[in-house]
């Protein structure tokens, strides 16, 4: 009787101490990831600090990153963020970056044709080639603002989406 | 009348108010200076216009086309000329604006062609029901879903009992009333038609118990045999879908699911009226019949071209007796407030709804959790929770309440005794649900995009694919290829690189 109780304390303790060793499992951390990354708008803009908003999802699984870094997200998704993962939702950290539902418009009259603008978008939104006048396509503009930076004449503005989210 | 009726959970007894209304026969409104059609009368998306600004059109002649499968053709009213196709307010309370074609009638009133009658009972089913859509037909009787495309969707499934829906269960609003009084004949036919149409087993006209003239008309139209006419309670919402299903078949139609899925398809008697129009004598639908009543000199119903003004309506009603009135298209129950009295008659108006006084409504006070809400339900929703969870930003505790099974009678608004706006503020979240739902359906497709984006810009800068996201057989297969390259690059002499 007794050995036995010894036996099954000591398979608890190897348990424990295993468990205590072992890193999650890398299939229900992804699973948490994804969930994470489809709260996120999907602008690609950094402004959290993030190469992306799946790398930002991924510092958000582990732990290592804030909920309240995301300005295109703004308060939704710090709301959504905050019942996914359980915490407390915070106030919107003071972050330089693109507003929700904006939209990138050139302006065809200064617009030189150098073509900077459309590597820098992460979604292939503008369309053009050297040249010739440059475009952004609306529906598939994120309104991140990446294509600012690099324009040398400026002729890019970020604006308002008309009609908002609908 | 031997059919068994049911009872659905909840609902009011209201004051009827259709005396007034319902005593005289039905009056032409007349030709308005400018007809105005907003693109989207119609659950769908919004019509296509055929034609320009400066065209001359006939009477019937079409004006837009669908914008897609659940769309809908726009007919011209009169004949005239397109004056323009521009933003124009509709009936709403902020008056928001929608593109619309604005017509100017030539006082001609002159028909164009008209398709010839079609011997439907020799006719496809199909064919029946693209007769129909081109005539512009929706449902009449207020939801304005395409006619068509439900008889399509149905064509599939077997429809055991078309309803064809009389109830007109608001408040005030008696045109179908007088459409049953008045042109029985036509509404049986048009039923007959829609049952053939939708290939079904039986056909039930349903009206009030209390629409006694109504029930001597359809008898004395031919009623009875192929078409049962079955006298339901006059309990409100009797007349909606889903109750009206219950009452009569005693199925439920599941939450979320279709009357197609418990085998029952149902029209409004003036969709069954205009679709006896289109199919027999080629008429498309250009007016249709719409109560005025209130406080106007001259109640009664009128039959009104589509894109008459409302403004127009309550002056051919003999005015507004008080001078703040508010109007309402619709009934008192679930009614739009009207802010631009230049907004049209659209399809779906049934009703100008003219009031005097302000709504008597408690001041607005705390929920008591009283239950009054709740018992009279007709959904057998839970409004009190609904709209804890609503104000508290709940989207998906609302859900799981079945926030979208209200149909928005409001009976909870009616009953409360705190004053609480429930129907209001449940609407407001299903809009923001309705909004989050785009918003997460475009971030979706954004990340498709840039994913995309990934491979195509890899693939510049030397052949590598991107890091696939999933634990799957994709990313097996990536680092198996890391590896391997990894082996290569150590295999080659010197360890050069490839």
């Amino acid at each position: 009787m007794l050995a036995g109780a010894l036996v099954l304390g000591a398979l608890a303790a190897i348990a424990g101490v295993l468990a205590a060793r072992a890193p999650a499992p890398p299939a229900a951390a992804r699973g948490l990831v994804e969930r994470i990354d489809a709260l996120l708008p999907q602008l690609q803009c950094r402004a959290c600090g993030y190469d992306g908003c799946r790398p930002y999802a991924q510092a958000l699984a582990a732990g290592r990153a804030r909920i309240n870094r995301c300005p295109p997200g703004g308060a939704t998704t710090v709301r959504s963020l905050a019942d996914l993962l359980g915490t407390e939702p915070l106030p919107l950290e003071d972050r330089p970056g693109p507003p929700p539902q904006a939209l990138a418009r050139i302006d065809e009259f200064v617009c030189i044709g150098c073509a900077k603008c459309l590597p820098a978008c992460p979604v292939d939104a503008i369309v053009g080639a050297r040249g010739q006048l440059h475009v952004v396509v609306e529906r598939w503009c994120t309104g991140c603002g990446l294509c600012l930076p690099p324009c040398p004449v400026d002729c890019i503005r970020l604006q308002p989406r008309p009609g908002g989210a609908a | 009348m031997t059919r068994l009726l049911h009872a659905f959970p909840g609902g009011l007894r209201l004051p009827s108010g259709k005396a007034e209304s319902a005593a005289s026969p039905v009056v032409p409104a007349g030709l308005p200076a400018r007809l105005t059609l907003p693109l989207q009368q119609h659950v769908g998306s919004p019509s296509v216009p055929v034609v320009e600004p400066g065209a001359r059109v006939r009477k019937g002649a079409l004006l837009a086309r669908p914008g897609s499968y659940v769309g809908m053709s726009l007919r011209a009213p009169t004949s005239g000329t397109v004056a323009e196709i521009a933003p124009r307010p509709i009936v709403h309370p902020d008056g928001i604006e929608v593109p619309a074609i604005v017509l100017e009638p030539d006082g001609a009133d002159a028909w164009g062609e008209r398709e010839p009658p079609m011997a439907w009972p020799d006719e496809d089913p199909l064919r029946v029901a693209e007769r129909i859509e081109a005539a512009g037909i929706v449902g009449l009787g207020g939801a304005g879903f395409p006619t068509h495309v439900k008889l399509r969707e149905g064509a599939a499934s077997a429809v055991h009992t078309l309803i064809i829906n009389g109830l007109e269960c608001e408040p005030y609003i008696t045109c179908d009333d007088r459409l049953l009084r008045e042109r029985a004949a036509e509404v049986l036919e048009g039923a007959r038609i829609l049952a053939h149409a939708a290939q079904a087993r039986s056909c039930v006209l349903a009206v009030k118990d209390d629409m006694i003239a109504a029930m001597a008309a359809l008898d004395a139209a031919g009623a009875g045999g192929d078409v049962e006419i079955v006298a339901v309670p006059a309990l409100y919402p009797a007349g909606g879908e889903k109750q009206l299903i219950r009452v009569l078949t005693g199925a439920e139609v599941p939450s979320g699911g279709l009357p197609i899925e418990v085998g029952v398809v149902m029209h409004n008697v003036a969709t069954a009226a205009a679709v006896y129009r289109a199919v027999r004598l080629g008429e498309p639908l250009v007016s249709r019949l719409v109560t005025v009543a209130g406080a106007v000199a001259r109640p009664g119903n009128y039959e009104v071209l589509l894109g008459t003004p409302v403004a127009y309506l309550i002056e051919r009603a003999g005015g507004a007796l008080a001078r703040d009135a508010r109007v309402v298209v619709g009934g008192p129950m679930m009614g739009v407030p009207v802010k631009e009295l230049a907004a049209p008659v659209t399809k779906t108006a049934n009703c100008v709804l003219v009031l005097a006084r302000p709504a008597e409504r408690p001041p607005l006070m705390p929920c008591i959790r009283c239950g009054a809400c709740a018992d009279c339900c007709p959904v057998r929703l839970q409004p009190q929770a609904l709209f804890a969870l609503a104000r508290a930003g709940d989207l998906d505790g609302v859900q799981d309440l079945h926030l979208f099974d209200c149909i928005e009678c409001g009976c909870c608004d009616y009953v409360c005794p705190s004053g609480i706006p429930l129907v209001a503020e449940l609407h407001r979240a299903k809009a923001e649900i309705d909004v989050m739902d785009r918003l997460q359906a475009r971030a979706h497709d954004a990340r498709q995009r840039y994913e995309a984006h990934l491979a195509r810009t890899a693939g510049a800068s030397g052949g590598k694919a991107p890091e696939p996201a999933d634990d799957t057989e994709a990313r097996r297969a990536y680092v198996a290829a890391a590896v391997e390259r990894v082996r290569r690059r150590r295999g080659t002499p010197g360890g050069a690189q490839r």
